[in-house]
């Protein structure tokens, strides 16, 4: 006998690639309740395997072709790694806040693509609104100011990239043990000239998605909402921190889990599970178990977590942003969209404190120390927390690679996000709603998934939802596009 | 504006026949024919519409997973973001973001090269995949030398 004679699967599955696609599946018994919700993200974990036998110096460059939208974020955390591996425990002050400026040019640029690009339309317009409207060329038409700033901060962000890492994307700034150049005083000052306007467009930005969040908590607060466990670094002081700092995790009240954890030691707290159903892996707190030490990663854990900004226009909004939950954790997936441009106001701040710093024009950009074998590079990626952790031989060939990327952290809360939209959308009938489909987009783009984007050829196809029977038989579908 | 053709060459080298549109751009940059601009990325961007804006035309090059043999070559318009994630977006998507952000009144075309082997880690192209490759780049030969001929010939009218 089936043992699940009787229930029905909602599939929801965007064909986009040939892989790095999600799929969601919704498990409903025979009364039509849900039972249970799963995204299921294709992500391709060969790499790990891939750079076995390679030496380990080619290990920052190697691993930004895992994603062409954050390779700034593998760049870095591979570089961390193997700066240690070459007993470069302190950088010189110019590689550090060189290598800084490069992550806040990377927060910068891709938080103004998830925020103009795909969450404003759902803001602007309402995410039950018609998707011919309900997009970025919507936004284009009806607010053209606002769509044209987003590619602008973009550009911006991207162009800093460029200048500290060699190139837009795949950049080879860091090095073993510091960077490979400084930023030129005509580099700093082409910057600095366009900084009141990046200031700007980012306090606007903000203003936007703090004021949308405000007007709209009555219906926002519950939709794809649920308690958590948050983990993110924090700076040995406290501080926000997104290129060094210790671990912390605090649960859905705030109460701290662990704290102040030495990035090398980051296995002693963080386990990993396998699942037969899933090609990723499903990390949890070792001290709390797998069924309930899930957590969330990202803007809104990184917020939820920090005692301050060391910024202070962010400092000032991240109060503002704690008093809606009277100093607790906020646990509403939709104010992801809040704190992320909390921390991408910040990261300009960051961007145009560091301009004016003269450690940057500095020629002091590479250290050495005494060789390692293992090492570990955590960063906090525009995602979330990235670990990257190598273990070397002899000949210093790779021997062992373990990387966490973000949206592994986040799996189970985006599942946790879609069977909270799910139950509230589902009305006593198995039928894929377009409401249902817009709600779960919705909720699942809040954290900003990476989708493995190892490959990106022509040849996609539209979203497609299905509603199966437990015998394949397809009972209701939809396309979208 | 700088006027001319952008070529705007994309893929993922380190994925095997992903790596055709970047093969193209390194094969087109070695003697690029005149008032063309070559751009190579991993995946196409949203900015990728200002720098759009700024020629007459523009021709997206990517592998295909599907599709006609050696290559399908097609005209363009600019249209609506579906995607879900940041980690997608089509060069119809781009066009439309030049059109409507930026006032691009240029045409838009795809070339979109047949790959075959996608889920291997390693850059060397497929045999298949490189015959294809010379075919697309014998027709964007001729494509440009008329693109261009054109454009300059619409360019003496109008002095």
């Amino acid at each position: 006998m089936n043992a699940n004679q009787g229930s029905k699967r909602i599939v929801i599955e965007p064909v986009t690639r040939v892989e790095g696609h999600g799929k969601v599946t919704i498990q409903l018994d025979e009364q039509h309740r849900v039972t249970q919700a799963r995204l299921h993200i294709v992500e391709f974990r060969g790499f790990e395997r891939f750079i076995q036998g390679r030496p380990f110096w080619e290990v920052p460059v190697l691993v930004q072709r895992l994603c062409g939208i954050c390779p700034v974020s593998h760049h870095l955390a591979a570089a961390k790694a193997v700066d240690r591996l070459v007993g470069a425990d302190e950088l010189t002050p110019t590689a550090t806040k060189l290598r800084l400026l490069m992550h806040h040019g990377q927060f910068l640029q891709s938080h103004a693509l998830h925020f103009f690009h795909l969450c404003s339309p759902d803001l602007l317009f309402g995410f039950d609104s018609d998707v011919a409207q309900r997009n970025v060329i919507g936004v284009a038409g009806r607010y053209p100011e606002l769509a044209k700033q987003g590619v602008l901060l973009r550009k911006f962000g991207q162009e800093i990239i460029q200048a500290t890492a060699g190139k837009k994307i795949h950049g080879t700034g860091a090095i073993p043990g510091g960077v490979n150049k400084n930023l030129s005083p005509a580099e700093r000052d082409l910057f600095l000239g366009q900084m009141d306007q990046i200031l700007g467009w980012s306090r606007s930005a903000l203003g936007l998605a703090r004021e949308y969040t405000l007007d709209n908590l009555e219906r926002l607060a519950p939709f794809g909402s649920f308690d958590s466990n948050h983990l993110s670094i924090v700076r040995s002081d406290g501080a926000y921190g997104i290129y060094d700092g210790l671990l912390r995790a605090r649960d859905a009240a705030g109460k701290l889990i662990f704290d102040q954890v030495d990035n090398q030691e980051y296995d002693r707290y963080i386990a990993e599970e396998v699942r037969s159903w899933s090609y990723m892996k499903f990390p949890f707190i070792r001290s709390i178990g797998p069924e309930l030490g899930w957590y969330r990663v990202g803007p809104l854990a990184r917020v939820n977590n920090c005692d301050f900004f060391d910024t202070p226009e962010a400092e000032r909004e991240r109060q503002g942003f704690m008093e809606l939950t009277q100093g607790k954790p906020n646990n509403l997936t939709m104010a992801y969209h809040w704190a992320r441009m909390i921390e991408m106001l910040h990261s300009a701040e960051k961007i145009q404190e560091l301009l004016h710093d003269s450690d940057l024009q500095g020629e002091d950009l590479v250290v050495e120390g005494e060789r390692r074998e293992e090492a570990v590079g955590i960063i906090e990626a525009p995602r979330g927390t990235l670990f990257h952790h190598y273990r070397i031989n002899e000949n210093d060939q790779i021997t062992m690679a373990n990387l966490i990327v973000s949206t592994t952290s986040n799996n189970e809360a985006m599942n946790q996000a879609v069977r909270k939209v799910a139950e509230d959308t589902l009305d006593g009938v198995p039928e894929v709603t377009e409401g249902m489909l817009n709600g779960i987009e919705v909720a699942i783009r809040a954290y900003d998934p990476c989708l493995s984007c190892a490959t990106h050829a022509l040849g996609q196809m539209p979203l497609r939802v299905e509603l199966v029977d437990m015998d394949g038989n397809v009972v209701d579908s939809l396309q979208k596009g | 504006m700088s006027g001319g053709l952008l070529l705007l060459c994309y893929g993922n080298p380190g994925r095997r026949d992903d790596g055709l549109g970047a093969a193209f751009a390194e094969a087109v940059e070695k003697s690029p024919p005149e008032g063309v601009t070559v751009e190579v990325n991993y995946q196409l961007m949203i900015e990728d519409a200002a720098r759009i804006a700024e020629h007459d035309a523009v021709v997206f090059v990517d592998a295909a997973v599907v599709g006609p043999e050696p290559f399908d070559f097609r005209v363009i318009e600019g249209s609506a973001s579906r995607s879900f994630s940041t980690h997608s977006i089509l060069p119809e998507e781009v066009l439309g973001l030049a059109r409507e952000l930026f006032g691009s009144q240029g045409k838009g075309y795809v070339l979109a090269i047949r790959g075959y082997v996608f889920e291997d880690f390693g850059e060397a192209l497929s045999k298949r995949a490189k015959e294809n490759l010379s075919a697309a780049l014998d027709f964007f030969a001729q494509f440009a030398e008329r693109v261009v001929d054109s454009t300059q010939r619409a360019e003496r009218v109008r002095w």
